[in-house]
Formats: structure tokens, C-alpha cells, sequence
């Protein structure tokens, strides 16, 4: 009976969800990733002037982690961007998160326990907010990063709406 | 949402504003009971103390604990002469005894105020637990929410015919969900467990009350080959250095060790001593064994609870409501493999693991038993007639098999590739430790990754979706299909190229989520949206056949 579908030859694939983030948090990401990689190189550069033997190792480091850090926020932002989408329907959230490695999320409507909104300064200076729907899982937490933030709280707003009305004890 | 409502914040906000400094017990009895004001059992209101004799437990306790800390000490400033004793020698054995006194009486006086103030009380609607010398802490549960009532008694407890309670909700959130009364007198605890879990039944006439399973003394026979020997022999040797260093004998042991040694050489010597430290931590796992299992039985009671009782030293009872059960986990560790046998783990709601290995015997359904049993105890548990934990397993695709391989190469390869540019910079000895590390290392590596590929499988079989996973420590889990409140899918670039996906089935009980790693894309999907009817079907995309086959994912499944 499971494998039914892949008997017939059919394919099963998961179709995306249907919206993209907000096109700002590409560079929230790439602000975020910025700021890694220069308090890294930072650290690296003036462990480098400090201590004499080992100048030229850590200063190399610095530069290869300065250089990898820029290749970083050049690429994965936007490659995250494409894969980054959201859905809520009236059964279900939807969520594909990840870049490399992808991350499909499903959480019924009814498990639903809580909905948090949160917003960090770096976030709220981009005007973006991230949705958290915590289920009865201790691992089937979803997060929406990057949500515009009036989009972000009237999700919030639906999402709480829907999941009093679904009955259910969420475990 | 709130699990307490309002009432325990008022109530912490009464508390502070007595304040600490001013304990006033008799408006503290009074208070509460004028909340609901309906007396249950005995007298003042329902309200009733631990056992008085919490006071000699803490004091026995306490003067173990002191002569522990003392009679080294003693050792140590004697230098090992017993008593000869100058004055200095006297100054000192008196204030060690006093520091132990002090320390004994000290810690009972305290032990004294916390009962003096420690009242618990079951109440129509809650179970309420008042305790705190200095700061009043007023903890209450609902009764309807309580789904665990644990008994445990150590020896100490058990001479004196106490008990340890915990009342337990199950519910995740922060340590506030478990009320422990320790101790009360065994029957009040046998009272309450009942009391508290006691609710009307739905009659059932085809699974069985009474008793599920019961220890056989034959399965002490996997004991020796659990984790536990290797650890406690480390203990053991450890315990020896450290008991004779205490008496200034360190140097002497390893004399004497190194005197029966004479005639070997070094690397017969190291053989053997770990042979003899593994022994001795088998014969540990053997006690071991005896004191966790002795007359162990798992029993289903009148109610839909579920019982574990063992213990030979301490007595424990562990009930679990079948309520809170969303399935099983069958476990073999490798060795216990071998010889055909396998453990059982409930996989429950409310036996929060973020406690770690401290409760990790809560779950624990069955010890390490032939797989027979261990299959049949599964099914017995469950209520089902044919045993998930047994059904016949989905393979996973050839490609699983080649990314295992991969691993164990790349595990080996690392190392190995080490050793051999050490070997061409410093010495050529690297290259033959290299050598043999991979003919030794190679061989386990991809006997352990086929291993590995064979135990990978899932199955829908019933009402459980089954898989199997894992090759040192293979689970099989068995979780109901309605326990499963989501699913995660994930697909890192590698096993996109294979085809292959890791599915994991989220759920509020056991770890919160168990995986079905490097399932078949189609095949695996399929499975999923299957296993739990409605959730996944939505958001997948039926290529070629998709007129058909969907319905009849999304329809025929109520078997």
C-alpha cells in the first residue's frame, strides 16, 4: 500500500510553497554573515599583531577567513533567497527552509500549541520580523525568518485565530 | 494555554508579600483552604505532611555523607598511624567530629522546618504542595493533567517502610510539571498512586489485564555485554588508585601490580590488565543487573495504566497512563544483537529527556530479552495482535548502501591520510602504524556501513508506522500514526543526486522526532503522506500517474 505511488512509476516530489520571503532579507542575511565574518577576521588580525611568532599564520588565517567570508555573503544569501519559501493553509503551515542542505516542514494546524513573533535590532532595522509556531514536539518547531513585519504580525494574528478554532489537544 | 491558569501567579504574589521575613504559618494553613474550601481526606482542610521521619532519613543521610568526608580526612591527618594521637593530633580529631556534628544536626534542624512547612493536599480539582522555609513556594497541578504517579525507595527508605512520589503531567514546558513528595509512609503512597490515577475504565476484553511480562532470570545473560561493563571496570581501577592514594598506598599498588608482572612484557601486561578491569566491570554488570531487574514485571492495571515494578535494594514502581502512549522503541545494542535479544523503551508524552539520563529508566519497558519476547511483550503493550515491531521492513534504496560506504571510506580515509603525511615528514613507523590501522580499520568500518544499510527499513503495519535505523545501538520504533503531529523533510545536495531523502516523523513523546534516514524520494514521500492521512498529500506533486494514485494515497488507508 505505501508504495503504492511508486509502483504505478509515478514520481512524488514536494511542490514549493507558494510564497518567497521579503526580498530584504537577502540583505539582512548578508549584513548578518558581514558581521561574522569581520569580528572573526578581527579577532585573527589583531591576535596577529600582537603576538610575533606566529604574525604571518594568523594573519593568513584572517585573510582566508575574510576571503571565504565574502564568497559566503556574495552567494549563499541569494541561493537561500530562491529556496526560502512559506505557505499557510487552512490545514497546514508549509515552510522550506536550508541552502545546501533543505528542510521541508510540515505542522498540522491542530498540533499547534503557540505562535511567537520576534524581532532582533538587526531585523527590525531591515523592517522584517521572524513567525516561530511551536508545536507539542521538542522538535517541531517551524521558524519564518524574514517576514515583513506587518505581513509578519497579521500572519501571527491568522495563524492564532485558526489554531483556536481547530480543536485538538496539540499532542 | 497557560497549563495554570492564573491560580498559582495570585498565589506567588500572596506568598511574596507575607514576605520571607515574617512566616506566619497558621494564616498560611488557613488561606488556601478557603479558595474551595472542600475538606477530602483527613483533617485540617484536606492538608497533610510528608512523613515525620523525612528527619532521620535526612540525618542518616547526612552522617554517611559526613563520616565519608571525615574518615579520610582522620586517615589523612593520622598519616595512616591510627589514633596516635598527640595533642595536636586531638585538636584536630575534635574538630572533625564537631564539623561532622554540627554538619548532621545542622542539616536535620533543617530538615525539620522544611517538614514543619511542607503540607501537600489532594483536592477535588488539584493537587496542591506547599513547601519553602524562607521563601513559601505554592506549587499546584491539576488533578485531570496528571498522567505519571512514580514510587521509589531506596534501601534506607525502605527499612523504615517509606516512599519517594512523584507526580508527574507530562507536560514539556520547564521543571514545573513534577510534584515530589519525599517521603510519605508506603501505604499513603500506594493511596495516592491509586487515588490519583484511579479513573473509570472502558472495559476491554480482548487485551489482558494483569501481568504482561515478568523477569526471567535467564536474561541476566546479556548483562555482562551491555555499556555499562567497560565503564564500571574503568570505575573499578580508578576506585583502587584512589581508595589507596587516600591511604598513602598508591605507590605500593602499583608496585605490587607491576611485582606479578615481572616475567611479561609490557604489552602482555596491558592486555591483561584491561582483560582483568573488563571482567571485574562485567561482574559489576551483573550486580548491576540483579539490584535494576530483580523482580521485575510489567503489568497493565484496571484503569489503562501501565506498571513497572523491579528493584531488589531499591524498590521502584513506575506507572505510566496508556494515555500518554504513542508507541514503542525496540533497542539492540550491537552485542545484545549478536545474541538475538533486544530491550523495549516506551516512547510516551511527558518524560521530558531534556532530564537526561536521570529519568532515562522511566521509559524503560523491558530489559534486554530474547527478541521473541521482546516482539511479543511490543504487541502486548500496544494492543495489537500482530506485532509492529516485527513486520516485514521496506528496504531503502541501493543508494543508502553507497553513501554508508562512503562514510566508512571517508571515516578511515582521514585518519589514515594523517598518519601517512606524518609518516613522509617525520618517520617512516607512521607508515606501517598506518598500514595496519587501515587493514584493521577498513574492514570494520565497511562491515559496520552494510550493517548499517541492512537495518535501515520502514513499514506502515496497522495503526504504527515502523522504522529501523541505526547499527551499534539499532532502534526499531513503532509510533502511532495519529501520535505523529508533523513531518520533516530533509534533502541535503548529495542525497538530492541519490534520490534520497531523510524523513522525519515529529511527535510530542520520546525524543520528539524519529527519522527515517535515506528513504527512497518517491517511494519515501509516498510512505509519509500514507502514514498520516491529509497532511503531507496537499503540498506533493504526483508526476505521471498523478491522477490516479492520488486518491488512493489519500484514501484507502484506514486498515
Amino acid at each position: 500500500m505505501s508504495e503504492g505511488a511508486t509502483d504505478d512509476g509515478a514520481v512524488v516530489r514536494l511542490r514549493p510553497p507558494n510564497n518567497t520571503l521579503n526580498g530584504r532579507v537577502v540583505g539582512w542575511w548578508r549584513v548578518q554573515s558581514l558581521i561574522g565574518t569581520a569580528s572573526v577576521t578581527a579577532v585573527l588580525a589583531v591576535l596577529g599583531m600582537l603576538i610575533d611568532p606566529a604574525r604571518t599564520w594568523l594573519l593568513v588565517a584572517a585573510a582566508v577567513v575574510a576571503a571565504l567570508g565574502l564568497l559566503e555573503a556574495i552567494v549563499v544569501p541569494g541561493w537561500r533567497f530562491r529556496v526560502h519559501r512559506w505557505e499557510v493553509t487552512d490545514e497546514a503551515v508549509y515552510v522550506r527552509t536550508g541552502a545546501f542542505w533543505q528542510e521541508w516542514h510540515i505542522a498540522p494546524m491542530s498540533r499547534i500549541q503557540r505562535v511567537d513573533t520576534m524581532r532582533g535590532p538587526l531585523e527590525r532595522a531591515f523592517r522584517l520580523s521572524t513567525v516561530t509556531v511551536t508545536t507539542a514536539s521538542s522538535r517541531g518547531e517551524i521558524k519564518i525568518e524574514g517576514l515583513d513585519h506587518e505581513l509578519a504580525a497579521e500572519l501571527a494574528e491568522r495563524l492564532t485565530q485558526i489554531t483556536q478554532a481547530t480543536p485538538g489537544d496539540a499532542t | 494555554m497557560s497549563p495554570d491558569g492564573p491560580w498559582p501567579s495570585d498565589e506567588a504574589a500572596e506568598a511574596s508579600s507575607s514576605g520571607p521575613g515574617a512566616p506566619s504559618p497558621e494564616t498560611a494553613t488557613t488561606e488556601p483552604p478557603a479558595v474551595d474550601g472542600q475538606p477530602t481526606s483527613g483533617a485540617t482542610g484536606g492538608w497533610q505532611k510528608l512523613d515525620q521521619r523525612a528527619v532521620l532519613v535526612t540525618a542518616a543521610v547526612l552522617f554517611s555523607v559526613a563520616a565519608g568526608i571525615c574518615l579520610p580526612v582522620l586517615l589523612g591527618l593520622s598519616g595512616g598511624a591510627w589514633f596516635g594521637l598527640g595533642p595536636r593530633g586531638g585538636l584536630g580529631l575534635g574538630l572533625l567530629l564537631g564539623a561532622g556534628a554540627l554538619l548532621v544536626l545542622g542539616g536535620a534542624g533543617i530538615e525539620y522546618l522544611n517538614w514543619r512547612r511542607t503540607r501537600y493536599r489532594i483536592g477535588p480539582e488539584r493537587v496542591e504542595l506547599h513547601t519553602g522555609v524562607l521563601l513559601v513556594k505554592r506549587r499546584s497541578l491539576a488533578r485531570e493533567r496528571i498522567r505519571s504517579v512514580d514510587l521509589s525507595a531506596n534501601p534506607l527508605l525502605r527499612v523504615l517502610d517509606l516512599v519517594k512520589v512523584r507526580i508527574g503531567t507530562g507536560e514539556r514546558s520547564g521543571g514545573e510539571s513534577t510534584l515530589e513528595l519525599n517521603p510519605v509512609s508506603r501505604a499513603e503512597g500506594e493511596r495516592l498512586r491509586t487515588v490519583l490515577l484511579g479513573r473509570p475504565t472502558v472495559p476491554d476484553t480482548v487485551h489482558r489485564e494483569g501481568v504482561l511480562a515478568k523477569v526471567d532470570p535467564a536474561w541476566i545473560r546479556y548483562a555482562p555485554l551491555s555499556v555499562l561493563a567497560p565503564v564500571l571496570g574503568g570505575a573499578a581501577a580508578g576506585a583502587v588508585m584512589q581508595v589507596s592514594e587516600w591511604f598513602g598506598a598508591q605507590g605500593e599498588v602499583i608496585h605490587w601490580v607491576g611485582d606479578r608482572f615481572e616475567d611479561t612484557s609490557v604489552p602482555v601486561m596491558v592486555v591483561v590488565l584491561i582483560l582483568t578491569a573488563l571482567i571485574a566491570g562485567m561482574v559489576g554488570a551483573l550486580g548491576v543487573w540483579i539490584e535494576v531487574w530483580w523482580d521485575y514485571r510489567l503489568e497493565r492495571e484496571h484503569g489503562g495504566t501501565l506498571r513497572v515494578r523491579r528493584g531488589l535494594l531499591t524498590a521502584r514502581s513506575v506507572s505510566m497512563e496508556e494515555r500518554r502512549l504513542r508507541g514503542v522503541e525496540l533497542i539492540e545494542p550491537f552485542a545484545v544483537r549478536l545474541l538475538g535479544a533486544a530491550r523495549l523503551d516506551a516512547v510516551a508524552t511527558g518524560i521530558s529527556h531534556d532530564d537526561g539520563d536521570k529519568h532515562a529508566d522511566l521509559k524503560s519497558l523491558l530489559p534486554a530479552a530474547p527478541r521473541e519476547i521482546a516482539d511479543t511483550v511490543a504487541g502486548r503493550v500496544l494492543r495489537e495482535t500482530r506485532t509492529p515491531t516485527d513486520a516485514p521492513l521496506i528496504p531503502h534504496p541501493r543508494a543508502a548502501r553507497a553513501r554508508r560506504l562512503r562514510w566508512a571510506l571517508l571515516i578511515v580515509a582521514v585518519p589514515a591520510v594523517t598518519l601517512v603525511a606524518w609518516g613522509l615528514y617525520f618517520s617512516s613507523v607512521l607508515l606501517y602504524l598506518a598500514a595496519g590501522y587501515t587493514a584493521v580499520a577498513l574492514p570494520a568500518a565497511v562491515f559496520f556501513a552494510l550493517d548499517a544499510y541492512r537495518s535501515l527499513g520502514h513499514a506502515i503495519s496497522g495503526n504504527y508506522l515502523v522504522a529501523r535505523s541505526g547499527t551499534a545501538r539499532r532502534a526499531t520504533v513503532a509510533l502511532q500514526r495519529g501520535g505523529v503531529i508533523g513531518w520533516v523533510v530533509q534533502q541535503s545536495l548529495f542525497q538530492r543526486r541519490a534520490g534520497l531523502l531523510t524523513l522525519i516523523a515529529t511527535t510530542a513523546a520520546g525524543t520528539g522526532a524519529y527519522a527515517v534516514p535515506d528513504a527512497g524520494e518517491s517511494e519515501g514521500l509516498a510512505f509519509a503522506a500514507d502514514a498520516v492521512p491529509g497532511l503531507l498529500e496537499p503540498f506533493l506533486i504526483r508526476e505521471r500517474a498523478a491522477g490516479e494514485s492520488a486518491p488512493d494515497g489519500g484514501g484507502s488507508l484506514q486498515s
